[in-house]
C-alpha cells in the first residue's frame, strides 16, 4: 500500500467529472461511493492508486474515478493489474468488474490470480446478467432463469460460486457484500486495500433494470459471516450452509505472494560475455 | 545435436564462421534429427545450397527429412554399415557413399560412443585438433565425471585415425584460417533476440512457452533479472500480452513472445495497445501454419496476421530480423520504436534463425534504447492524455505522477480519454495514431540494400541472407532489397532502392506469396513483378533464387 497523505480529504475528490452510462437505481452506484470513501477513508494520494477494469457495465468504474484508470478489454482486466503491480509494488493496484467479465470470459485469470496472491484488491459487481449486451444469462445466473431471448429455456446449468473457487484457488482475503450496505462494504474495501495479498470481493449489485427482482434481494441477505476465517479449511465448511446471500469476510489470512527473483543490475557487456567464445 | 554444437563451438574456436542449424522430428525426447553445419572463412548467414558431406550414424526416419539433405552428385555420404543399407532416398541423389564403421570403431575401446568417433573425424577433417574440441566437451560434458571425459576423448582421437583411413580424395580442400585477435559470438536467433530486448530497455517479460519461441523466454528468465528485470510465467497468451501492456502503463518497457497459434490469441491485447495507445513489444518465432501447423519445422506465414491481423484500423509497427545476428539489432530497435511511438511493435523472427546457432563477430555495442515522452504535469491542470499534436506523439503520465491522472481506454475516446462515439473525436484520433508512425524515423534501419543490378530481389527475415549470396553470385544482375521495417510502409526510401530496376522478384517462405501481395498492394514497382514462394519447411536456397534471377534477366 502507498504512502498516506496528511490532511483530510473528501471522498469525492476521487470521483471524476464524467457522467456514469449506468441506469438510474443501479447497484453500481453505491460500489463507486464505497471504493472512493475507502479511497479518502485510507487517504491513499491519487497518484498512487490505479484502478483496472474489464469491459461491461461495472467496468465503466474506472472512469468515474480520478486515480490512474486503466478500462481494456473484455476479461482481462486482472492480468493487467498484475503485471503493473509487478512492474510497479509501489501502487496500490485495484481492479474491478462483472460477473460475465470475471467469472466467464476472463474465469482462467480469476483462478490464477487467486493462486498467485499479488497483493490486490480485486472487487466484482455480480448482478447475474449481462446488462450491457441487453440481458443475457450471466454465469451466476440460476440454471432455471428464463427472461433471455438467447437462453428462453433458462441457461440449464448451476451458477458459477464465486467464493468457492476464489477460497480453492488460494485468494488469501474472500469476502461477500452488498451493495445496498455502502458503509460495510466501504469498510471491507479499506481492509482488502490494507490485506498484504490477493483480496477478492463479491459485490452482489442489482441490475434493476434486467433482473429487477433483485431488488428484494435487500430482504434476503444476512451479515453470517461475522468473523473472518482464518483457517481455510474452516472457510470452506462455512460456505457448505452458504445461501449465496451471506455477507461479511469469509476469510482472511496473511499468506506468501508470488515473488519475482532477486534482482541485480550488473552492466550489459557483463551478460553480454557469455556469448564469447 | 551435442556433437553438432560441440562442432561448431570448436571450429569457431579455430577460426572458422559456422551456422548450425537442427532439424528435428516431432518426438518429445529422442527421435531423428540431424545437425546441419555450414562453415566458412567469411560470415555464414544463410544455409547454402547443398551439402559436401551427410555424416549418417543411422538412416532412422530418413524419408521424413531427407528432402531437407540436399546432397550433389559430388557429395560425400559416410555412412555406418552396422546401420544398414544407404536408403534409396539417399543413392538417388548419386552422391559417393563410403562406409566409416562408427559403431564398430567405437566398441574397440571401453567407455566410447559412436557420436564421438563421427566427431573425431569431421573435425580431423576440417582440421581441428584434440585442443580445439577438449574445452568445449568439457563444457558439453558438464560434470559427467572423468570417466566420461576420457572415453569421450579416446572417440576422437578413434575418429582422427578412421579419417585418416579413409579415401583422401573425399575431402573438400580445406584451409585452415587464420587464430582470431577479438573472440566472436556464438549465438542463436533467439538468444540474440533476448539480448536485442534487454539492450533495448525491456525490463518486463511476460511468458507462455510455445516452440520454437521458447529459447528467447528461458534466455530471458535468468538473465532479465542480472539487469534489475524480471520475467513471470503466466497462464496463458491472453495473459500475457495483457499483462505487459499493465507493466507499460506502469511506465516499464515490456515484451513477449511466442509464435503463430500465440499470436492468434494475443491479437486482441494487442489491437488494446494500439488503441489505448502502449508501447510493448511481441517477437513471434514463426513456424509452419496454419492451426498447431508444424511447431518445430520454419515458415513465413505469419505475415499477414501481423500486418492485418487486428480488428479496425490499428496502425503499428512490424519488423524482421535479416539474419542470427540481426535478431539482436532488430528487437532493439523495435523496442525503441515502441516506446517511441507508443504503439505495438511485432518482430517476425522464424525457426530458421531462432533456433540456428551462428559464429558471428561481435555486434557493436550501444544502439537505441527506450525512451518514452512523458507528459509534463501539473496538480489541477487537466491533461490531456490523447492530445492532438503535430506529430502524433501525445506525451504520457505514469502513475505515480501527480496530476497525470487519466483513464486509459480501448474505447474510441476524446483527447482526455473520455469514452466518445463523436465523429470527429474517432477521426481525429485514427489520424493522430497514424501519424506518429508516418512521423516514425525508419531510414537507417528498413532495408538491407546491396547491388545495383536491373533485377531487384526483395526478400524479408531469414531469407534475406540467402537472397545475398545469390544477388552476389548474378554477376551484376541482380540487387538485394531486405525489409526490415514491413510496417511503417517506407515509400520513399523504396522508390530510391527501386531506382534503375526494371524487374522485381518476391522471395518468401510460404504458400500464398503473402508478403509479395503486399509489395503489391502497398508499393509502386515496375510492371513485371514475380514471386518466387514456397511453404516450409524447405527453406529456399540461393540457388534457385540465382536461377529465378537468371530467367527473368533471360526474359528481357
Amino acid at each position: 500500500m502507498n504512502q498516506v497523505i496528511a490532511h483530510e480529504v473528501d471522498f469525492t475528490d476521487y470521483k471524476s467529472d464524467v457522467t456514469p452510462v449506468w441506469c438510474p437505481g443501479c447497484g453500481d452506484y453505491a460500489v463507486l461511493s464505497a471504493i472512493t470513501k475507502a479511497l479518502a477513508g485510507l487517504g491513499l494520494a491519487r497518484e498512487n492508486v490505479a484502478l483496472i477494469s474489464g469491459i461491461g457495465c461495472s467496468s465503466r468504474i474506472a472512469a468515474y474515478t480520478s486515480v490512474y484508470g486503466f478500462h481494456g478489454i473484455h476479461g482481462r482486466a486482472l492480468p493487467i493489474a498484475q503485471g503493473l503491480k509487478l512492474a510497479r509494488p509501489d501502487l496500490t493496484v485495484l481492479c474491478a468488474g462483472g460477473d460475465g467479465d470475471g467469472f466467464s470470459i476472463g474465469g482462467n485469470h480469476f483462478m490464477h490470480a487467486c493462486r498467485r496472491n499479488l497483493d490486490l484488491t480485486y472487487i466484482v459487481m455480480d448482478n447475474n446478467v449481462y446488462g450491457m449486451t441487453k440481458g443475457q444469462a450471466s454465469p451466476t445466473s440460476a440454471a432455471d432463469w428464463t427472461e433471455s431471448k438467447l437462453t428462453p429455456e433458462g441457461p440449464g446449468v448451476p451458477p458459477f460460486q464465486p467464493l468457492d473457487i476464489a477460497l480453492a484457488a488460494g485468494a488469501s482475503h474472500v469476502a461477500r457484500c452488498f451493495s445496498g450496505k455502502v458503509q460495510m462494504l466501504t469498510k471491507t474495501i479499506a481492509e482488502a486495500i490494507q490485506h498484504p495479498g490477493f483480496s477478492f470481493i463479491q459485490v452482489i449489485s442489482p441490475c434493476v433494470t434486467y433482473r429487477p427482482e433483485m431488488r428484494d434481494f435487500k430482504n434476503l441477505v444476512h451479515e453470517s459471516f461475522t468473523e473472518a476465517c482464518t483457517d481455510r479449511r474452516e472457510a470452506r465448511r462455512r460456505l457448505i450452509d452458504d445461501d449465496g446471500f451471506s455477507l461479511g469476510t469469509l476469510f482472511k489470512s496473511v499468506e506468501p505472494s508470488y515473488k519475482p527473483s532477486h534482482r541485480n543490475s550488473e552492466p550489459l557487456d557483463e551478460l553480454e560475455r557469455q556469448f564469447a567464445l | 545435436m551435442t556433437v553438432g554444437q560441440i562442432l561448431v563451438d570448436a571450429a569457431a574456436r579455430a577460426g572458422w564462421y559456422g551456422l548450425f542449424r537442427r532439424s528435428l522430428g516431432p518426438q518429445i525426447r529422442g527421435g531423428e534429427s540431424a545437425a546441419l553445419l555450414r562453415f566458412g572463412d567469411r560470415p555464414i548467414l544463410n544455409h547454402g545450397d547443398s551439402f559436401d558431406l551427410l555424416l549418417a550414424y543411422d538412416w532412422g526416419n530418413i524419408n521424413r527429412f531427407a528432402a531437407e539433405l540436399p546432397l550433389r552428385p559430388d557429395s560425400v555420404v559416410l555412412f555406418d554399415p552396422d546401420a544398414g543399407e544407404v536408403p534409396e532416398v539417399i543413392e538417388r541423389t548419386d552422391a559417393r557413399c563410403v562406409a566409416a564403421p562408427l559403431a564398430q570403431t567405437a566398441k574397440s575401446a571401453p567407455g566410447v560412443r559412436a557420436n564421438m568417433v563421427g566427431l573425431g573425424l569431421v573435425a580431423h577433417a576440417l582440421g581441428l585438433v584434440p585442443e580445439d574440441l577438449k574445452s568445449e566437451l568439457e563444457k558439453a560434458l558438464g560434470d559427467k565425471g572423468e570417466e566420461i571425459l576420457a572415453g569421450s576423448l579416446e572417440g576422437l582421437r578413434l575418429g582422427a585415425e578412421l579419417c585418416e583411413s579413409l579415401p583422401a580424395d573425399i575431402w573438400p580442400k580445406v584451409v585452415r584460417p587464420a587464430p582470431l585477435a577479438v573472440p566472436r559470438w556464438s549465438i542463436t536467433g533467439n538468444e540474440a533476440a533476448g539480448m536485442g530486448a534487454i539492450r533495448g530497455g525491456v525490463r518486463f517479460v511476460a511468458a507462455y512457452p510455445i516452440t520454437p519461441s521458447t529459447e528467447i523466454l528461458e534466455w530471458l528468465a535468468p538473465n532479465l533479472t542480472r539487469v534489475g528485470g524480471q520475467l513471470v510465467q503466466v497462464e496463458d497468451e491472453l495473459a500475457s500480452v495483457n499483462m505487459i501492456v499493465g507493466a507499460s502503463f506502469g511506465g516499464t518497457p515490456s515484451l513477449t513472445a511466442t509464435s503463430g497459434p500465440g499470436l492468434s490469441l494475443m491479437l486482441e491485447g494487442l489491437g488494446m495497445a494500439v488503441g489505448a495507445e502502449f508501447p510493448i513489444t511481441l517477437i513471434d518465432v514463426q513456424r509452419g501454419g496454419p492451426s498447431t501447423g508444424i511447431p518445430t519445422k520454419s515458415e513465413q506465414s505469419d505475415f499477414n496476421i501481423a500486418v492485418y491481423g487486428m480488428h479496425g484500423d490499428a496502425p503499428h509497427i512490424v519488423c524482421a530480423p535479416t539474419s542470427i545476428p540481426d535478431c539482436l539489432s532488430t528487437v532493439q530497435w523495435a523496442v525503441s520504436a515502441a516506446e517511441a511511438a507508443q504503439c505495438p511493435a511485432i518482430v517476425l523472427s522464424d525457426q530458421n534463425m531462432g533456433q540456428s546457432r551462428a559464429i558471428v563477430d561481435p555486434p557493436k555495442s550501444g544502439g537505441p534504447v527506450a525512451e518514452r515522452r512523458l507528459a509534463q504535469v501539473e496538480d489541477g491542470a487537466a491533461y490531456k492524455r490523447y492530445a492532438l499534436t503535430n506529430d502524433g506523439v501525445s506525451p504520457m503520465s505514469v502513475p505515480g505522477m501527480k496530476g497525470g491522472e487519466y483513464t486509459a481506454d480501448g474505447l474510441a475516446h476524446n483527447e482526455r480519454g473520455t469514452p466518445s462515439t463523436q465523429a470527429s473525436d474517432h477521426q481525429s484520433q485514427l489520424d493522430k495514431r497514424l501519424r506518429k508512425l508516418e512521423t516514425l524515423d525508419c531510414d537507417d534501419v528498413w532495408a538491407e540494400v546491396a547491388g545495383d543490378g536491373p533485377v531487384a530481389v526483395i526478400a524479408w527475415g531469414s531469407l534475406t541472407e540467402a537472397a545475398r549470396e545469390a544477388v552476389e553470385r548474378s554477376n551484376g544482375a541482380a540487387r538485394l532489397i531486405g525489409v526490415r521495417v514491413i510496417l511503417p510502409l517506407q515509400e520513399e526510401a523504396m522508390a530510391k532502392a527501386l531506382d534503375g530496376v526494371s524487374k522485381v522478384l518476391v522471395v518468401e517462405q510460404n504458400h500464398g506469396a503473402q508478403f509479395f501481395h503486399f509489395l503489391k498492394g502497398h508499393y509502386s514497382l515496375p510492371q513485371t513483378v514475380e514471386s518466387l514462394h514456397r511453404p516450409g519447411p524447405l527453406p529456399i536456397r540461393p540457388v534457385e533464387i540465382l536461377a529465378a534471377i537468371t530467367a527473368m534477366k533471360g526474359d528481357a
